[in-house]
């Protein structure tokens, strides 16, 4: 328990748990637009991004390997837009097909990368599973100033948000610019995907949008509600999450922490009221008996 | 003064056209009725009036602008497990007239309550509403029509599948917003309560088949050839 008064741990719990936050904010939009798995195509394709970023500047600032990750995603985005749009493939199969190439190249180039002496001491690998350790002040910062925006964003298009959410025709007819929301919400997802892949991995990041997000819409039938709770989530999540993977040797952030936000979903399915399947089965075995 | 005009309107998804070549004019502070068989281009005439479908060729011209129009859809276009209660539904009718960065506060939610209460539905105003009926939903949606204060209402068949207290309870509410100098329009299934409700008409299948006012367009011929018509075209 020593390790919780330990400042480098504080300081990693800290960025993991924004981490959380955001990913709990924005998860809820784009759970309840039904494009959480888009966030899956998205994480994945940024692996080649965040290698190729290393291997063409050479550099292993996060910032760069990052930007890296935005572009492959950001590109994966397009193509599976471009498939959807003039094939007769429909968008779950054009995002496996996209999504599979682009990770398996990230594999592909992580395997070459390493055979270079300096990219182990970058710590690509990191970006599979995640690992909060490795993150350092200046990281935390960059998570910081993202999630203050990302935030702050949020709150001010938060009517827009809901509108565009809830019932996309009615938004344009009322005369919010869907496009441009569209793509602010989209780029939002897309930021806190990419700020999250140091800590959770390409691998997982996108039950981190996923998870906290399908837990807190157990418990309420209010947006705001809904999008607190999930912010809640994301951070025990994150916060336990790291103290897991700081304590447990070799232990990758990222699983721990999606381990932790998988688990409350997984209760929250279970036990809450009027939503909860337990509730279900016993009103329905209640009905049964009284039927006879 | 017409309310809405539509000239050489052509519409089409994926080359096959849904609408083709419609002129249509409906003057101001008609209640008018829409009808047509299935797949006539109904829904797609009202999503051209409001600007959600591009045309493959024409124009359509609204009195004022877009922003006077308010618009009830099918109810079985939107997510009903959204986590959001009925008044906060038709609150959502008055975010297009907040602006940006401004948020609905206690005027807006009072005007809201109004709302609900014009179609009888005060006392669901915190109802999730998936736990709502269908007649219910559809009065929820109309008071965010109504909650929009516009000159021009579009409802897309706003009396499918609700009760007959429903049914009445929406045609008077039309038939007032008529009285104040509202234009209403409405996609309509039901022939038999056409000349009871509307003085307007608006017979459709693909092709424009008729137009004008009840007595004189919603004839036995004219329906025939609405419904019957051999709809492919060009």
């Amino acid at each position: 328990m020593a390790i919780l008064l330990d400042h480098t741990f504080q300081i990693v719990a800290l960025g993991s748990g924004m981490l959380g936050l955001i990913s709990g904010v924005l998860g809820t939009f784009a759970v309840l637009r039904k494009e959480s798995l888009l966030g899956e195509g998205v994480s994945h394709s940024a692996l080649p991004g965040v290698v190729l970023a290393f291997l063409l500047t050479g550099v292993r600032q996060t910032e760069v390997l990052l930007l890296g990750a935005a572009a492959t995603g950001l590109l994966a985005v397009f193509f599976i837009t471009l498939i959807v749009k003039y094939s007769k493939l429909k968008f779950d199969s054009a995002l496996a097909l996209i999504m599979s190439v682009f990770f398996g190249f990230g594999l592909l180039l992580l395997t070459h990368a390493q055979r270079i002496p300096t990219a182990s001491q970058a710590g690509l690998s990191r970006f599979i599973y995640g690992q909060a350790a490795a993150l350092l002040g200046r990281d935390i910062h960059l998570l910081l100033w993202v999630s203050g925006g990302i935030l702050l964003l949020v709150f001010l298009f938060w009517k827009e948000f809901k509108v565009f959410s809830f019932d996309p025709e009615y938004a344009r007819v009322i005369g919010i610019p869907t496009v441009r929301i569209h793509v602010l919400l989209s780029l939002l997802i897309v930021t806190a995907i990419i700020v999250g892949l140091q800590t959770v991995g390409v691998v997982l990041m996108s039950s981190m949008l996923i998870a906290p997000a399908v837990a807190a819409r157990q418990w309420t039938n209010r947006l705001g509600t809904m999008t607190l709770l999930a912010a809640l989530f994301g951070i025990i999540s994150g916060v336990v999450g790291t103290f897991l993977s700081s304590t447990l040797e070799r232990m990758p952030t990222g699983p721990a922490i999606v381990v932790i936000a998988t688990s409350i979903a997984l209760i929250s399915l279970l036990v809450s009221p009027n939503r909860g399947i337990l509730q279900g089965l016993l009103k329905r075995s209640r009905l049964r008996k009284e039927g006879i | 003064m017409n309310a809405i005009e539509i000239k050489d309107l052509t519409v089409a998804y994926d080359s096959k056209p849904v609408l083709w070549d419609i002129e249509l004019k409906i003057p101001q502070s008609k209640l008018a009725a829409i009808i047509g068989p299935n797949g006539a281009g109904k829904t797609t005439l009202v999503k051209s009036l409001l600007g959600l479908v591009k045309p493959v060729m024409g124009q359509v011209e609204i009195m004022g602008n877009q922003q006077k129009i308010a618009y009830v859809p099918q109810t079985a276009s939107v997510d009903w497990d959204f986590p959001t209660t009925a008044l906060d539904v038709v609150m959502m009718g008055r975010y297009g007239h907040l602006g940006f960065f401004k948020r609905p506060g206690k005027k807006e939610k009072a005007l809201a309550g109004k709302c609900l209460e014009k179609v009888g539905m005060e006392a669901f105003a915190s109802r999730q509403i998936s736990q709502l009926s269908g007649g219910q939903q559809q009065r929820v949606f109309l008071a965010r029509a109504l909650a929009q204060d516009a000159e021009i209402y579009l409802l897309d068949e706003p009396l499918k599948g609700v009760d007959a207290k429903t049914e009445a309870v929406i045609m008077e509410l039309l038939k007032g917003l008529q009285r104040d100098g509202k234009t209403v329009i409405v996609v309509h299934h039901d022939l038999r309560t056409v000349e009871a409700n509307f003085d307007w008409v608006v017979l459709l299948n693909t092709q424009l088949v008729g137009n004008g006012p009840v007595k004189d367009i919603f004839t036995k011929e004219n329906l025939e050839q609405t419904y019957q018509m051999d709809r492919k075209v060009g």
